[in-house]
């Protein structure tokens, strides 16, 4: 019987500190046993237990895509116990991986269809996963426009500074980094909150075009009723919720949201499916 | 089914057989109360304890159980990497479980033992245990066993049913295991002329006993959301002090943590049971609880035991109706009432 609590072990290849406030780091993580990369097959929307030996186990987000072979990434915020511990680790440390666990963005049935990416704060890692997977040339043709809104703090708080401005040049992807303010006299994006640019940028609702929003509680709160007023059904609206965790495969029993683990059965859900479940979140 | 009667004189010496090749578990007195225990050599499990206070779910689940082991020691080869524990799953045999805390194991192996995954160390646990059951001549009172899907005879999830006549017991032998089982104890089984027709009278003269009563019909039927916001959950929770020991106590719970305890430079990953009554249990690292309030809490172990899990499994409550949380609560809160709150519950 597979045992499906034992983490594959993993190398920490390169250490990135991301934000101009130090808490965020991205790691790239090699498996030791080459073999366990097969079988760590991942979808873009999936998280992983990172596991460190005498501190415990975090969910997190898988940042790197399932197109990009050879590593795994992941970007994590300093708040408790384990991600401070990880913060202090040095490239060529040992840790774990377990996963891939949960569900994903639903890139079946979106394929063909205008996909609006909502992100904001450190939230967008999996957003960043779903993008390099959209943009790979064997993928890129599967989906119509994509647009992706993007907001941090300040210029210093976004993720992945470099790709966004690749990705900006592009012309098939349509960017729209904003951030809540800042003095840089050079900063060439928007400046506002997530919900207002998306009012500005956001092309309207329609069965063709499916938003996925990831972000704070608060921005999620403001975004909403912007894609009421443009005519986003509920069932073209996909999040990715937060919960606490343990055992990440619906056993432990935690992170349930009435009879759905977010674990096992979200962390993606489209707002139709969140309205018929409690609001306990 | 064959059922076949066993001499208590000839009890012991059979007991004593079989714990050449099965560990025996059973209720026995430990310091205040009866729990089930692992049998010491020539130690009898009590067959005349009702209902112990604590379940016998630590039996197949501990309350602490190690997962992984692993070293920090940077001279190892293998050092900061999980590895697996040789664990012993050799036959065990609950002597004397209530046949309520029997299906309690089938409850909760629809969670330990689902399709999508399987957690090694409770199943192996559960495969590797002979669960000899007693029915309950004498039920106690706060039982509730026949509207909560089981009964003071019931079968299903036993190997074997004991029943208590006179100088005998009968055997009825439900499964292979419990076959098995027989076989090893080597009781005398040529007097098996023993019919089903005393136990069966037995049996309704027992379910007669229990007069405490839930009705469950209605819960399936409910919506979710609007039980989720009923306003009775206010004056449900209030005298609860989240002390947890409905759920310690309960045979159907099986929620648990995931932790690493370190000496020196070797260590080991373990689970110990949790409690959905503890604010922390859903505590993010960010501050925000989704669960903060006791309503919250309490009203999470109702709707999980009696909505969530109904809808899920389609396949009954979460509870068997063992009585324990009612009789131990402190301030008495008490499931039978809350359980009809809910399947009357109308806008
Ligand atoms: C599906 C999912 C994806 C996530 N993706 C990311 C990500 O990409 N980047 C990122 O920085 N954070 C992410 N988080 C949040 C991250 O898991 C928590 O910040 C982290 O667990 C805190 O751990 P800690 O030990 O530092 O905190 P402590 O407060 O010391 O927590 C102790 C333990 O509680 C649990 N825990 C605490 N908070 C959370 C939480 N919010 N979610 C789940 N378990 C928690 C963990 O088991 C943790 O080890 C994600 C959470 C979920 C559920
Ligand atoms: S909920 Fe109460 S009555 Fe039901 S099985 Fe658990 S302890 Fe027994
Ligand atoms: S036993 Fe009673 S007081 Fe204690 S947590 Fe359970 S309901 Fe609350
Ligand atoms: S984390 Fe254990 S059930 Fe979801």
């Amino acid at each position: 019987m597979q045992n499906p609590y034992l983490p594959y072990p993993v190398r920490i290849e390169e250490i990135i500190t991301e934000t101009e406030d130090k808490n965020l780091k991205t790691f790239k993580l090699v498996f030791l046993n080459p073999d366990d990369e097969n079988k760590f097959n991942y979808n873009a929307g999936q998280f992983a237990e990172l596991s460190i030996a005498g501190k415990g186990e975090i969910p997190i987000g898988i940042a790197s895509s399932p197109t990009e072979k050879g590593f795994l990434m992941f970007t994590v915020n300093k708040v408790g116990l384990v991600t401070s511990h990880l913060h202090n680790m040095k490239p060529g440390d040992i840790m774990g991986v377990r996963g891939p666990l949960g569900n994903w963005y639903p890139w079946d049935i979106m394929e063909g269809k205008n996909v609006i990416i909502i992100g904001g704060g450190f939230a967008f890692t999996t957003l960043r996963s779903s993008i390099i997977y959209m943009l790979d040339p064997a993928n890129r043709p599967k989906y119509k426009d994509i647009h992706v809104i993007y907001g941090a703090r300040t210029p210093g708080m976004l993720l992945y500074r470099d790709e966004l401005s690749e990705w900006e040049k592009r012309d098939d992807i349509h960017m729209h980094i904003t951030v809540d303010a800042t003095d840089d006299p050079n900063w060439k994006y928007n400046v506002g909150f997530v919900p207002t640019i998306t009012d500005q940028k956001a092309p309207s609702g329609n069965t063709d075009t499916y938003a996925i929003v990831c972000g704070p509680p608060i921005m999620i709160k403001f975004t909403q009723p912007v894609l009421d007023k443009l005519d986003y059904a509920h069932d073209h609206i996909i999040m990715s919720l937060e919960m606490r965790m343990k055992c990440g495969i619906g056993i432990c029993g935690r992170c349930n949201i009435g009879k759905e683990f977010v674990c096992k059965d979200g962390p993606v859900f489209t707002l139709d499916q969140l309205n018929s479940m409690p609001k306990e979140y | 089914m064959k059922v076949i009667k066993i001499d208590k004189k000839e009890w012991a010496k059979g007991l004593e057989r079989l714990s050449k090749t099965y560990q025996l578990f059973g209720p026995a007195k430990h310091e205040a109360f009866f729990v089930f225990k692992a049998l010491e050599d020539g130690e009898l499990p009590d067959l005349d304890v009702q209902n112990t206070r604590l379940s016998p779910r630590s039996v197949i689940y501990p309350q602490s159980e190690k997962m992984f082991e692993y070293t920090l020691d940077e001279d190892q080869e293998d050092h900061h990497i999980l590895k697996e524990i040789d664990k012993e799953y050799s036959s065990r045999a609950i002597i004397g479980i209530r046949p309520c805390d029997a299906k309690a194991f089938l409850l909760v192996k629809r969670n330990f033992d689902a399709p999508e995954y399987k957690d090694p160390y409770w199943i192996k646990s559960y495969e590797a245990t002979t669960l000899v059951g007693h029915g309950c001549n004498a039920p106690c009172s706060c039982c509730f066993c026949t509207t909560a899907g089981c009964g003071p005879f019931h079968e299903e999830g036993l190997d074997i049913l004991l029943v208590d006549v006179d100088d005998t017991y009968l055997a009825k032998i439900i499964t292979e295991k419990g076959d098995r089982l027989l076989a090893a104890a080597g009781w005398d089984t040529k007097t098996d002329t023993a019919t089903n027709d005393p136990i069966e009278n037995m049996k309704e003269a027992a379910e007669a006993k229990i007069t405490s009563m839930v009705s469950t019909d209605q819960l399936k039927d409910k919506s979710t959301t609007d039980l989720f916001e009923a306003s009775f959950w206010e004056d449900v929770s209030f005298a609860c002090i989240n002390c947890g020991t409905c759920t310690y106590v309960c045979p159907t719970c099986w929620c648990f943590d995931i932790q690493d305890e370190t000496h020196g430079l070797s260590g080991i990953r373990m689970r110990n049971w949790d409690s959905c009554m503890y604010p922390l249990f859903t505590f993010h690292g960010s501050g925000h609880n989704p669960r903060d309030t006791k309503t919250q809490r309490v009203r999470q172990r109702f709707m999980h035991k009696l909505k969530y899990y109904v809808d899920k499994y389609d396949n009954g409550i979460q509870c068997v109706g063992c009585g324990r949380c009612v009789r131990f609560c402190p301030v008495n809160i008490d499931i039978r009432r809350v359980c009809d709150l809910m399947n009357s519950f109308e806008l």
